[in-house]
């Protein structure tokens, strides 16, 4: 029971990573970016690509997984993305599901059709024991990793004067730049460490879903939407709290009633939004 | 007609009239599509679906278009509609006639039950609720083997349409034509609904939702309505699509069947009711056309389309194609001069 | 003295800490020409919209020809006669001015409005959407996408659409903000020209407006009624003028 409320946690930390940057663009700055999950594909593919052809260990090609869509992320930012921050929510669906459709067969034609397996290093591998808890050490890994990196977004955005920057910019973008906050560069580098973190995210997942192949952006979109919907405008804590219940609905419920599978979670999902249309952790005010 | 007294009354009327005839090149459009068909049997399936798609974008413009409401979900409803039919066939009632009214019905009644939905929150909460509603149906279709055939799909043959013209793969022409007068019927009538009061009213709610609150309109209400009967027009495109080809399969409920719908719609241009078809027409050469040529790649073709569709704007180029086009056809143009 | 056409009973609104509108009673007489006016942030808006339906009070009843209206819903009191224009024009860009009134005609009487091809229906709607466009000077502009008509215009069609609402009480929201100095006698005119029956509460900074215009004239201060009178009164009241000349030493 145990190990099963672990995989859980661990499967919803992976996802909080993968949809944090989501969780600012999309549930913050209200912009509908469709396109998320293709930064998750870069990042895997960049560690799949490291190890394969470099033979570059694991953790080494970890930053470079971040770094890679991040500066992919702030490029696209500054010449496509910021056309559409005021632009209404089918266009920005449109244009995202288009970047979406476009990165997929170029994937395809660069690297080809199959998985690009990311192979972990044996002190990953295996599980051990804890208190007679059967543990993957890799899922342990994920889950102190992405914890980490959980506690340094909150730190960040709460505490720092560039957190205070963006949430005021979000919260009243003209009113921001009369305060002399440059909306402008908190926008691009949000994007861009959201964009990191999904790369991050792809390449820890790729093991734990067979690899990265060019379906890749459209695999976790549905999960990061409901993670974002169920968090709601409330930024870091709302989308964590939303990934580790989606997590741990998905893997108990696949496990204890395999027969209704993915329909708890699209029905948490379904539920949060009738009773609180703009998420479960947002204020009741609403905006 | 002619009770009005006054020329403001008669400019009025023929102002309020204007919208209802059947203008020249509407005859010329429906006249050269049932020609295409008669005139290309060998291109039957394809045809058969481009109308079947040009169904289900209509369906989809009767929300976005006349009411404004995002959905990510229709592909919900052509899947509902489609295993209606499906089951229905399957359970040796294969007068395509009723599996069409049943799988409209079925559909329009789950548009119904989830349309109240839509009435909380804003297009973000609604591009949820309809992706949500899609998915857990398909999930739901998926688990129940016993009635769907889960993976594996059903395997059912249809009657002959009005038990005269066998559909299938022995009659793909009449499938073509068949689907052909169902779009037709369902166009005129959402071509009606469009010019009457309801669906002046669907146009204020779209344009100030505020203000047709204040003029006593109950928005909630009209929503749910249009909502109903363009999950019903839905369902009936999945209702032709399963009884023309004979096959129902999982991925009817994808979440790219309903991205494909808005993508045709969107080219063709949403809000005047042709678009869906024209964009279906469109997307679906071009994607045989291109797929012609390279078969793994046609997507990015799609997607380079939609990204500049919007980075030019819509609007305006629409604009641009209108204005070339308002002098053969004025009341597009009247629509499209945003 | 008969029935008030619409009469507030002790509207309290609380946002929070932040009380709105505090006790606020008033009757508004059938054919009344009553203006309201108060400095920024006196409530204005917020009473408005509790009269209107769009926000619930927290305490306190609103009456609409003597039918107590607190809970009914703001489109269903559109129908029971209380009909609003808005500060800021809330038209329908895209439809035309002979669409819009149609459509306000149709929703009203909603037997046999559905179709406009019913055809005694029909006449009677057309004969509607000539009166009030002749009424209201708008021949020109008619079959005209509502957003390519003048300012001036279309503050006329907001208070058109209001009208076509056949209301028994018209909440005027600033109907002359905006208006540039050369359509503003157009108006003038036309909330001259309104029909004597309905009564009018009109929302108003301009004061040369308010006192040409209302017979009455409520004040309101700090989401409270401070005082209420005929306007030679209200023009001589001393605590009106320190609250205005207050607010002139701030702006």
């Amino acid at each position: 029971m145990l190990t099963i409320l672990f995989d859980g946690v661990a499967y919803g930390m992976l996802l909080f990573v993968l949809a944090s940057g989501l969780s600012v663009t999309l549930g913050l700055m209200n912009f509908i970016n469709l396109a998320h999950g293709a930064f998750a594909m870069v990042g895997g593919y960049v560690t799949a690509l490291l190890m394969e052809r470099l033979g570059a260990p694991f953790l080494v090609t970890l930053p470079a997984a971040f770094l890679v869509p991040a500066i992919l992320g702030i490029v696209l930012e500054r010449t496509l993305y910021r056309r559409l921050y005021g632009a209404s929510p089918l266009d920005q669906v449109l244009f995202t599901i288009g970047l979406v459709l476009m990165a997929m067969p170029i994937a395809d034609y660069w690297l080809g059709a199959e998985a690009r397996q990311v192979h972990l290093p044996d002190w990953l591998s295996g599980s051990l024991s804890l208190y007679g808890v059967g543990i993957s050490r890799y899922r342990l890994f994920i889950v102190g990793v992405c914890g980490a990196i959980a506690a340094a977004l909150q730190i960040f955005l709460v505490r720092t004067r560039f957190g205070a920057q963006l949430r005021a910019a979000v919260d009243d973008a003209r009113v921001a730049n009369g305060l002399g906050i440059d909306v402008d560069r908190i926008f691009a580098i949000t994007f861009a460490v959201g964009s990191g973190l999904a790369g991050l995210g792809g390449a820890l997942a790729a093991d734990v879903v067979g690899g990265v192949d060019p379906s890749f952006p459209l695999k976790f979109l549905v999960a990061m939407l409901i993670v974002v919907t169920i968090g709601g405008s409330n930024g870091i804590l709302g989308a964590l709290f939303g990934a580790l219940l989606l997590g741990v609905l998905d893997v108990a419920g696949k496990y204890y009633i395999p027969s209704i599978g993915a329909f708890i979670i699209y029905g948490v999902m379904v539920a949060t939004l009738i009773v609180r249309p703009q998420g479960l952790f947002s204020r009741g005010d609403g905006r | 007609m002619s009770g009005a007294s006054s020329a403001v009354a008669r400019r009025i009327e023929a102002h309020l009239a204007r919208r209802r005839r059947w203008r020249a090149i509407e005859i010329v459009f429906w006249l050269a599509a049932l020609g295409t068909i008669l005139a290309f049997p060998s291109r039957a399936a394809l045809i058969n679906e481009i109308v079947i798609a040009g169904l289900f974008a209509l369906s989809l413009d009767l929300i976005l278009g006349l009411a404004g409401i995002v959905s990510l979900g229709q592909a919900a409803f052509l899947g509902v509609g489609a295993y209606a039919a499906a089951i229905l066939a399957s359970k040796d009632l294969g007068d395509p006639t009723l599996g069409l009214a049943v799988g409209a019905l079925a559909a329009g009644a789950l548009g119904f039950v989830t349309a109240p939905l839509l009435l909380r929150g804003a297009d973000l909460a609604r591009l949820m609720v309809t992706l949500g509603v899609s998915l857990m149906l398909g999930e739901l279709a998926n688990r129940s083997a016993w009635l769907t055939g889960g993976a594996d799909g059903l395997n059912f043959s249809m009657s002959p349409v009005l038990g005269l013209f066998p559909i299938g793969f022995t009659g793909q022409r009449n499938a073509a034509l068949y689907s052909f007068v169902v779009l037709f019927v369902l166009f005129a009538l959402a071509r009606r609904l469009r010019q009457s009061p309801f669906g002046l009213a669907l146009a204020a709610i779209r344009e100030n939702r505020l203000r047709a609150g204040a003029l006593g309109i109950a928005t909630g209400w009209r929503i749910v309505a249009i909502y109903t009967v363009s999950a019903a027009y839905a369902g009936a495109a999945g209702a032709l699509l399963a009884q023309t080809t004979q096959i129902v399969s999982l991925d009817l409920f994808d979440f790219h069947r309903s991205a494909d719908g808005l993508l045709m719609l969107i080219i063709g241009g949403a809000g005047y009711l042709y678009g869906g078809i024209i964009g279906a027409a469109m997307f679906i050469v071009l994607r045989d056309v291109i797929s012609a040529a390279t078969p793994e790649y046609w997507e990015f073709w799609i997607g380079l389309l939609l990204v500049a569709l919007v980075l030019v704007g819509r609007e305006r180029l629409r604009d641009i194609v209108l204005s070339r086009a308002a002098l053969v056809w004025p009341k597009a143009a009247g629509r499209g001069a945003a | 003295m008969s029935r008030p056409a619409l009469e507030a009973r002790g509207l309290m609104k609380q946002f929070g800490a932040l009380l709105a509108t505090d006790s606020v009673s008033f009757a508004l007489q059938p054919g009344a020409r009553q203006a309201l006016i108060g400095p920024n942030g006196a409530g204005k808006t917020t009473l408005i919209n509790l009269l209107t339906g769009v926000i619930k009070p927290t305490e306190g009843h609103v009456v609409l020809n003597g039918q107590d209206v607190t809970a009914v819903s703001a489109s269903e009191r559109v129908r029971l006669g209380l009909s609003r224009t808005f500060q800021i024009n809330q038209l329908f860009p895209h439809l035309t001015p002979i669409e819009s009134l149609g459509l306000a005609i149709s929703e009203r009487n909603r037997s046999g409005a559905d179709f406009w091809r019913v055809a005694g229906t029909r006449a009677a709607i057309v004969a509607e959407i000539e009166d009030l466009i002749t009424r209201f000077g708008l021949e020109a502009d008619m079959d005209v996408p509502t957003h390519r008509l003048a300012y001036g215009k279309q503050r006329l069609l907001e208070i058109a659409l209001a009208l076509a609402t056949r209301p028994r009480v018209l909440l005027l929201d600033e109907p002359a903000a905006g208006v540039p100095e050369e359509e503003r006698q157009d108006i003038l005119a036309a909330l001259a020209a309104l029909p004597a029956e309905v009564a009018i509460l009109l929302i108003e900074h301009d004061m040369d407006l308010v006192f040409t215009f209302a017979t009455r004239i409520s004040v309101l201060v700090a989401g409270r009624l401070l005082t209420e009178g005929d306007p030679e009164t209200i023009a001589k009241d001393e605590r009106v003028r320190a609250v205005y000349l207050g607010e002139d030493g701030h702006g």
